[in-house]
């Protein structure tokens, strides 16, 4: 059934992974090493371009990765197909939303950080 | 070629799970936790880039008492994820395969996980 798409989503599990891991580790450095004092510091950070790109990055990857993993959980799972269609709608649902609200908090944060 | 039915023994007192099938399920476990905080992730980095009182408030939420346990519980499935992860990334270069490594690194994951998770927690 998914021998056409099996090889893809393997590959883009693992590069979402590796990209993941490597940003965790560069956030879990900023927030040990040097947290954001306050508010204005926290909207400086999320509002540089770099760091605004790499977020934005990180959530396509969270939600890809989240996407491939639920959908594997699902067939395993979800015998009835009718329910794992619908299930797999709704989280499909939730993860478009998600990136969405995302693109809309950090554009926001772009135009009000500038 | 009729389909032969598979034998199915699922009774959980009996089965005895090896440490990477165990290892395993709390890979799918914590994965399935984080998904369903996706939505509440980007509700929180709203609302502490909305303004100084949004900020405030996700900041004195994260470090309450009643936060502060299921904050833990959340890095611990964070780092068991991350850690399984990257097992699989080694297994897939063919580094660990071997059955007692195998089961080492299984082990490994499974206890170092909710250890650094304690120690991060108590860090951040």
């Amino acid at each position: 059934m998914h021998g056409a798409t099996g090889l893809r989503a393997w590959v883009v599990q693992r590069l979402s992974a590796i990209y993941m891991a490597v940003f965790i580790l560069l956030m879990l450095g900023v927030f040990i090493f040097s947290p954001p004092a306050d508010y204005t510091a926290w909207r400086g950070l999320m509002s540089h371009t770099l760091v605004s790109v790499a977020v934005l990055l990180f959530y396509l990857s969270v939600l890809i990765h989240a996407w491939v993993g639920v959908r594997d959980i699902l067939i395993d799972y979800v015998q009835w197909q009718v329910v794992r269609l619908l299930l797999l709608a709704l989280f499909g649902l939730m993860f478009v939303a998600s990136g969405l609200w995302l693109l809309e908090v950090m554009l926001l944060a772009r135009i009000n950080g500038i | 070629m009729p389909l032969r039915k598979k034998p199915v023994f699922l009774n959980l007192l009996q089965i005895r799970l090896p440490i990477a099938g165990i290892m395993s399920i709390i890979h799918r476990a914590s994965g399935m936790l984080m998904v369903l905080l996706i939505p509440l992730s980007v509700y929180l980095l709203d609302l502490s880039l909305a303004d100084e009182q949004g900020f405030a408030a996700v900041g004195s939420l994260l470090q309450s008492s009643l936060v502060g346990f299921t904050l833990f519980l959340l890095l611990w499935a964070l780092l068991h994820h991350l850690y399984s992860g990257i097992r699989y990334l080694l297994i897939d270069v063919e580094i660990g395969v071997e059955r007692p490594v195998y089961r080492y690194t299984a082990w490994a994951v499974t206890l170092l996980a909710p250890l650094s998770a304690l120690l991060l927690w108590g860090v951040l």
